[in-house]
C-alpha cells in the first residue's frame, strides 16, 4: 500500500504491539499539537464588508476551504480559533471587534483580510480605523481590495505553516503583539479559464 | 410557482392598491412596531427592571456580529416569548464616510469609492454615479458603451440575486443552497473578471463610458453562461420553490401591502412583491432598456416567498435581456471621444504632446465638471439606487449623496417582523436582502 | 443632451413646472406654494423653511406617494456662484427632498434653504414614514434637526460622537501616510 509521505508499506500487518516500528507514530507533544492546530483552524464569522463576500466564496465549492478543515465558520467566538477580519472596521464596530477577540479562547490567531483591515485601505478618514492592528494583534496581513479567494488561501497556508513550524510563536514574542506576516497577492489565476470548467 | 404574476412591459404600472390601511407604519408611540429606544434607556432597563412596565417582555440584542450573512446589522428586539413585538434596526457599524471621501476624490476616482457601497452589485452604483456625472457634464455616451453597460449590469444583477438565493437558503437551513448559489455566481464572476479585470468592485463603468472594451470571444462566453445557468435554476426550483418546508417557512411571513411599502419608501423586490409593478428599467428608463424586451416580475402577497420567487425569476429575465444584448450589440466606441473627459489611448501619449498633457491633467487634477445639481437613478437588485450630485465647477464633487435602497428598505424590517417568531425574523432580514455597505456608506 | 446648466437657466427665468395643472397658487413659476426652477431636465421647487411642510403636504395630496430621498448640502466652501431664483435667499445648508409620483411618473425635488443659526426644518414623518432614517442621517451628519421627528438621534455615528462629519468645517481627518520609499515623512 502506498502511503503519501511515507512510502511503500507493503501489506498492512495486523500484529499490534508486536510491530511497534510500523504501528505507532511518535513525535514530540509540541509537534503533534502544532500539527493538529494548523489542520483544524475554525474561523470566527467576522465578515464586515466586501471581503466577507470573498471569504464566503473561499468557503464554497469552487475554492473549498473544507479541504483544510476550515469550512465551519463558527458564529460563537468561544468555538473559534481564527478571526479573519474581513472588511473595513468603523469607529462604531471597533469595540465589538475587540469584544469578540477577547471572547475567543487561546490559542487564537488573526488574519487581517484586505487593505481596509490592514491599514484603513482607501478610506483614510474619520470613520474607519486605520488598521485593525490598532485593536487586535494581527498575525497575517492579506492585501487586496478585495483579496480573491486565492490570496486568502495563501494567507491561510502561510499561517498554517507558521503554526506548524512554531515560527509564529517566535515572531509573536519578538514583536510583542501579532506575528505581522505580510504576504503578496495571488489572484487572477483562474482568469484565463473558460466558463463552466 | 403560484404566487408570481408576470406584468408585461406595456401594461400600465401605476395602479395603487386601495382599501388598505397604512396607519400601522405611521404610528409614533409604543403601539408602533418600531422600538424607538436609545442605548442609554435600554441599558437602564438592565439596571433597574422596574423602569420597564411590561413583565412579559424582554429586550434582546441580535448582532452586529451574528451568523446571518447580512453583514453588520444589529437588531434590538423586544420579545414576548418567541414572538417579536417591537424592534429597532441599529445601523452604522459599517459607516465608512464614503460621501465625505467622495469630496476628496476626482470624478474619475469617484467610481472606486462608490463601487464599494453595494458590494454585491457594484456596477450599479458605478452606473448611477457615472450617469449623474454625465448629466452634469452634458456629454452623451456612445451606443456601444451603453449596451456594454447594460450587459454588465444585468450580469451583475444575476450575480447579486444568486448571492441572495445562496444566503437566503443558508439562513433558512438549506445549507446546500449556499454551495449551489455560489457555484453559479463563480461562473458569472469569471466572466466579469475577464472583462473588467476584477471579480468584485470593478471600477469599470466610468463617466464617459466603460474602462475597456469587451474581450475577444465574449460572445462565446456569454452563450456558454446562458447554457449553463437555466438547468441549475431548475435545480433550485426542485430544492426550494415547490418544497413544502420552504413554503411553510416563507409563505405568509413578513407580509406588507403596497400602500405601506410606498409610505416606507421601499423599492425593488419588496415593493414589487406587494403587487405594485414598479421597475425603473421600464417606468423611468435609462441606458437602452426601451430597446430590449423583458417582463417586470410582480408578486401578490408581499411576503417573503414572493420576494424569493421574484428574485429567482429576475435571474431568468436578466438572462433573457443578456441574450437580446448578445444579438444586438452595436459596434463603436466604448467611451466618449471627448478629450477633456476620456484619457487618450496609451499609444497616443508617445506621439502627441497634447495627449500627454490631457492624460496628465485627467489623472492628476481631474476634469472639471460644470456647476449644477442633479439626480440620477437606476434599478439595482435592491431597489432604486440614486445618486444626488452637486458640482461647484471644480474637479471633485462638492456633494455626492447616494440614495441606497438598502438603507431605506431596512425601515420596513420592524413592521414585517412584528408579531412573528424570531425564526421568521431571520427569514425576513434575508428576504429584504440588505447590503450593509450601502446602508451605512 | 445640451450643455446648458441650471446656472444659466435659473438666473434668467423661472419656468413652469411639470405637465400637470395642479398648481396651488395660480401664476407662472409657482407650484404647491414654492418657486419652480428647471435643473438639467429635473423640476426643482424652492421652498422656504416655513413653506416646506405646506409644499410637501400639497405634493403628497397631489399624488407624490413615494419619498425617494432626503438629504442635505453644506454650502460653506462652495467654489462656484450659487444661482438661486431671486426670491430665494441662500443659506449655508440646503435640505433636498426628492419625491416621486407613480401615477404620472413624475419626479420633483424640493430644496429648502436652512440657516446655520437655526438649523431646523419640519419632519416629513407624518406624510412619508420612510423619511425616518433619512432625517436621522441628515441630523447625524449635518446637525440639522427635524421638528416633530419621532426619534431624533444619531444613526450612523456612535451615539456619543461629537460633531457632524459631513459639514464642510469638519475635517476628513485623514492621517498622514508614510511611504516606504519616501525619504521624508509626509
Amino acid at each position: 500500500m502506498r502511503v503519501p509521505g511515507v512510502g511503500d508499506t507493503g501489506e498492512i500487518l495486523d500484529d499490534g504491539l508486536g510491530g511497534l516500528e510500523h504501528n505507532f507514530v511518535t513525535g514530540s507533544v509540541e509537534n503533534l499539537v502544532q500539527w493538529a492546530r494548523s489542520r483544524s483552524l475554525w474561523p470566527a464569522t467576522f465578515g464586515l464588508a466586501c471581503c466577507a463576500i470573498e471569504m464566503m466564496a473561499s468557503g464554497t465549492a469552487h475554492y473549498d476551504l473544507s479541504r483544510y478543515g476550515m469550512e465551519v465558520f463558527r458564529a460563537s467566538p468561544r468555538q473559534a480559533d481564527l478571526m479573519i477580519v474581513a472588511g473595513r472596521v468603523s469607529q462604531k464596530m471597533a469595540p465589538v471587534l475587540r469584544q469578540v477577540y477577547d471572547q475567543m479562547m487561546e490559542p487564537k490567531w488573526v488574519i487581517s483580510m484586505g487593505v481596509c483591515a490592514s491599514s484603513g485601505g482607501m478610506f483614510n478618514n474619520y470613520a474607519i480605523v486605520q488598521g485593525v492592528d490598532q485593536i487586535v494583534p494581527v498575525d497575517v496581513y492579506a492585501p487586496g481590495c478585495p483579496p480573491g479567494p486565492e490570496t486568502l488561501m495563501h494567507a491561510i497556508f502561510t499561517l498554517h505553516e507558521q503554526i506548524q513550524t512554531g515560527e509564529l510563536v517566535k515572531r509573536r514574542e519578538a514583536s510583542g503583539g501579532g506575528a505581522a506576516l505580510m504576504i503578496e497577492q495571488r489572484d487572477g489565476q483562474t482568469a484565463g479559464s473558460s466558463i463552466g470548467s | 410557482m403560484s404566487t408570481v404574476e408576470h406584468d408585461t412591459a406595456d401594461a400600465d404600472a401605476a395602479e395603487m392598491a386601495t382599501g388598505h390601511s397604512v396607519s400601522r407604519v405611521h404610528r409614533r408611540g409604543d403601539d408602533s412596531a418600531v422600538l424607538r429606544m436609545s442605548e442609554a434607556e435600554a441599558a437602564q432597563i438592565g439596571n433597574d427592571p422596574s423602569t420597564y412596565d411590561d413583565d412579559e417582555r424582554v429586550l434582546l440584542n441580535m448582532g452586529p456580529s451574528h451568523p446571518s450573512t447580512h453583514g453588520v446589522l444589529r437588531l434590538m428586539l423586544e420579545m414576548e416569548g418567541e414572538t417579536v413585538r417591537r424592534s429597532k434596526p441599529v445601523v452604522g457599524y459599517l459607516h465608512t464616510g464614503m460621501e465625505k471621501q467622495a469630496e476628496q476624490l476626482t470624478y474619475l476616482q469617484g467610481c472606486t469609492n462608490v463601487t464599494r457601497m453595494d458590494y454585491a452589485s457594484p456596477l450599479f452604483t458605478e452606473l448611477a454615479f457615472s450617469l449623474a456625472t454625465e448629466k452634469l457634464l452634458g456629454i452623451e455616451v456612445p451606443e456601444r458603451a451603453t449596451w456594454i453597460r447594460m450587459l454588465m449590469c444585468e450580469l451583475n444583477r444575476m450575480a447579486s440575486h444568486l448571492l441572495f438565493m445562496a444566503t437566503n437558503g443558508m439562513d433558512l437551513g438549506a445549507v446546500g443552497m449556499m454551495i449551489y448559489g455560489w457555484r453559479e455566481r463563480e461562473e458569472v464572476l469569471r466572466f466579469l473578471e475577464k472583462v473588467t479585470g476584477l471579480r468584485m468592485n470593478h471600477n469599470y463603468i466610468r463617466p464617459g463610458g466603460v474602462a475597456a472594451d469587451m474581450h475577444d470571444g465574449w460572445e462565446a462566453d456569454i452563450e456558454r453562461l446562458l447554457e449553463l445557468i437555466p438547468p441549475r435554476l431548475e435545480e433550485y426550483d426542485i430544492l426550494m420553490t415547490g418544497q413544502p418546508i420552504w413554503r411553510e417557512r416563507l409563505q405568509g411571513v413578513g407580509a406588507l401591502n403596497a400602500d405601506e411599502a410606498l409610505a416606507l419608501s421601499a423599492t425593488g423586490p419588496i415593493l414589487r412583491s406587494t403587487g405594485f409593478a414598479w421597475d425603473l428599467r421600464r417606468d423611468d428608463p435609462y441606458l437602452a432598456y426601451p430597446e430590449v424586451d423583458f417582463d417586470v416580475i410582480v408578486g401578490s402577497y408581499g411576503d417573503c416567498y414572493d420576494r424569493y420567487a421574484i428574485r429567482l425569476n429576475e435571474i431568468r429575465e436578466s438572462m433573457w435581456i443578456v441574450e437580446q444584448i448578445l444579438d444586438n450589440m452595436p459596434s463603436g466606441d466604448y467611451r466618449v471621444q471627448d478629450k477633456k473627459v476620456t484619457p487618450p489611448p496609451r499609444v497616443r501619449i508617445d506621439q502627441s504632446m497634447e495627449a500627454l498633457i490631457h492624460h496628465f491633467k485627467i489623472f492628476t487634477e481631474g476634469y472639471k465638471v460644470p456647476e449644477g445639481e442633479t439626480y440620477a437613478a437606476v434599478e439595482s437588485p435592491r431597489g432604486e439606487l440614486g445618486v444626488y450630485m452637486v458640482s461647484d465647477g471644480t474637479s471633485k464633487p462638492y456633494r455626492m449623496h447616494v440614495r441606497g435602497p438598502s438603507f431605506i428598505n431596512v425601515q420596513t424590517m420592524p413592521h414585517l417582523m412584528q408579531n412573528g417568531l424570531i425564526a421568521d425574523g431571520v427569514a425576513i432580514i434575508s428576504s429584504i436582502d440588505p447590503i450593509m455597505g450601502e446602508v451605512d456608506r | 443632451m445640451s450643455d446648458d446648466t441650471s446656472a444659466t437657466d435659473a438666473a434668467q427665468s423661472e419656468e413652469e413646472g411639470a405637465p400637470s395643472g395642479h398648481d396651488d397658487n395660480a401664476g407662472a413659476g409657482i407650484r404647491f406654494g414654492a418657486i419652480v426652477e428647471e435643473s438639467l431636465g429635473d423640476t426643482v421647487l424652492h421652498a422656504s423653511v416655513e413653506q416646506y411642510l405646506h409644499t410637501a403636504t400639497a405634493a403628497h395630496a397631489d399624488g407624490f406617494a413615494l419619498l425617494v430621498d432626503l438629504t442635505a448640502v453644506d454650502f460653506l466652501t462652495y467654489a462656484g456662484t450659487r444661482t438661486l431664483p431671486d426670491a430665494v435667499s441662500a443659506e449655508r445648508f440646503e435640505v433636498v427632498t426628492s419625491l416621486f409620483n407613480p401615477q404620472r411618473r413624475e419626479r420633483i425635488r424640493i430644496r429648502v434653504q436652512v440657516s446655520a443659526a437655526d438649523a431646523a426644518v419640519a419632519s416629513m414623518f407624518d406624510l412619508w414614514p420612510g423619511s425616518e432614517l433619512l432625517e436621522r442621517e441628515v441630523y447625524d451628519l449635518f446637525g440639522i434637526e427635524f421638528t416633530d421627528h419621532p426619534d431624533m438621534c444619531r444613526v450612523l455615528m456612535p451615539d456619543d460622537w461629537v460633531g457632524h462629519p459631513l459639514r464642510k468645517d469638519y475635517a476628513v481627518s485623514s492621517i498622514p501616510v508614510q511611504f516606504k520609499a519616501a525619504s521624508n515623512i509626509r
